[in-house]
């Protein structure tokens, strides 16, 4: 039942993850065909362009939203191989315990960055 | 194939590369699996990566520098071949994601049948779904190609 659960979590995820990592490759790596949110320099990673992207409260949601279910979508798709290949019970509590303690900390550490720059962004 | 009977997964990672009388979609699962595993390594890099926006203008440009290359130099196609890559990898994992999702929710693999000698499997059914995603994928990577190469 709880990997039923968790299951359907990571499909969400991935629908999730399609939709806003779909609109950042669009913006990253399509940005001359597509030419989206770049309005201030047209090379996508030009610092002007990450300041007028961080000034919106958008990206910075959508950063957040994107790297939860990013981290959980990967750690968890992790989890379910290493799981296939039969470790013992207590591997796979480590395994449970280092996914999910190394996932969090990932979580608050990339909510932090993207926080602070929208934070930053503000003041230039 | 090798013979796995009253031992699940005992092939382990190596059955991964035989697709056998599974056929082509069980490349698309090893290929999902093998482009999944690059983009999470590739991302919890880019997490680190990508932080340093939040220290400033210096530290951005540092962090930038540290993973791309002047144009028309090794360095530099390295890094812009390696990009391209990871959205190749994110263009099919994505398709064949969505693929996934919609055969998970009972959609195209056709109509229950009655079991029948000779049996039929539905992955005849699905077969066209999966081309018809693959296509989608193609036409995204090369999309992603003349952005790349040609466009820049």
């Amino acid at each position: 039942m709880r990997d039923q659960r968790l299951w359907t979590w990571h499909v969400l995820a991935g629908l999730v993850i399609l939709v806003f990592l779909g609109l950042h490759m669009a913006i990253m790596h399509l940005d001359v065909l597509v030419g989206i949110f770049n309005p201030a320099d047209p090379h996508p990673i030009a610092w002007a362009n990450v300041v007028a992207r961080a000034k919106m409260g958008f990206f910075t949601v959508s950063y957040i939203v994107l790297l939860g279910a990013a981290l959980f979508h990967g750690l968890y798709g992790l989890r379910n191989i290493l799981f296939e290949l039969g470790p013992a019970r207590g591997v796979k509590s480590a395994l449970n315990l280092v996914l999910a303690a190394g996932g969090v900390g990932l979580f608050v550490f990339g909510a932090w960055a993207a926080w602070t720059a929208g934070a930053l962004a503000r003041t230039l | 194939m090798l013979e796995n009977k009253g031992h699940p997964n005992r092939l382990g990672i190596w059955g991964w590369l035989g697709g056998g009388k599974w056929g082509f979609e069980r490349y698309l699962y090893t290929l999902h699996r093998l482009t999944g595993l690059g983009l999470l390594l590739y991302f919890l890099l880019h997490i680190f990566v990508t932080s340093a926006r939040a220290f400033g203008a210096e530290a951005w440009a540092s962090s930038m520098g540290a993973v791309s290359g002047p144009p028309g130099t090794a360095r530099g196609l390295f890094f812009t071949v390696g990009e391209f890559l990871v959205f190749a990898a994110f263009a099919f994992h994505a398709a064949n994601g969505v693929r996934l999702v919609l055969v998970e929710l009972g959609f195209a693999i056709g109509n229950p049948i009655e079991p029948v000698y000779p049996y039929r499997t539905s992955v005849h059914e699905q077969r066209p779904l999966a081309l018809g995603i693959m296509v989608v994928a193609g036409l995204l990577v090369l999309a992603g190609g003349l952005d790349f190469f040609i466009l820049h």
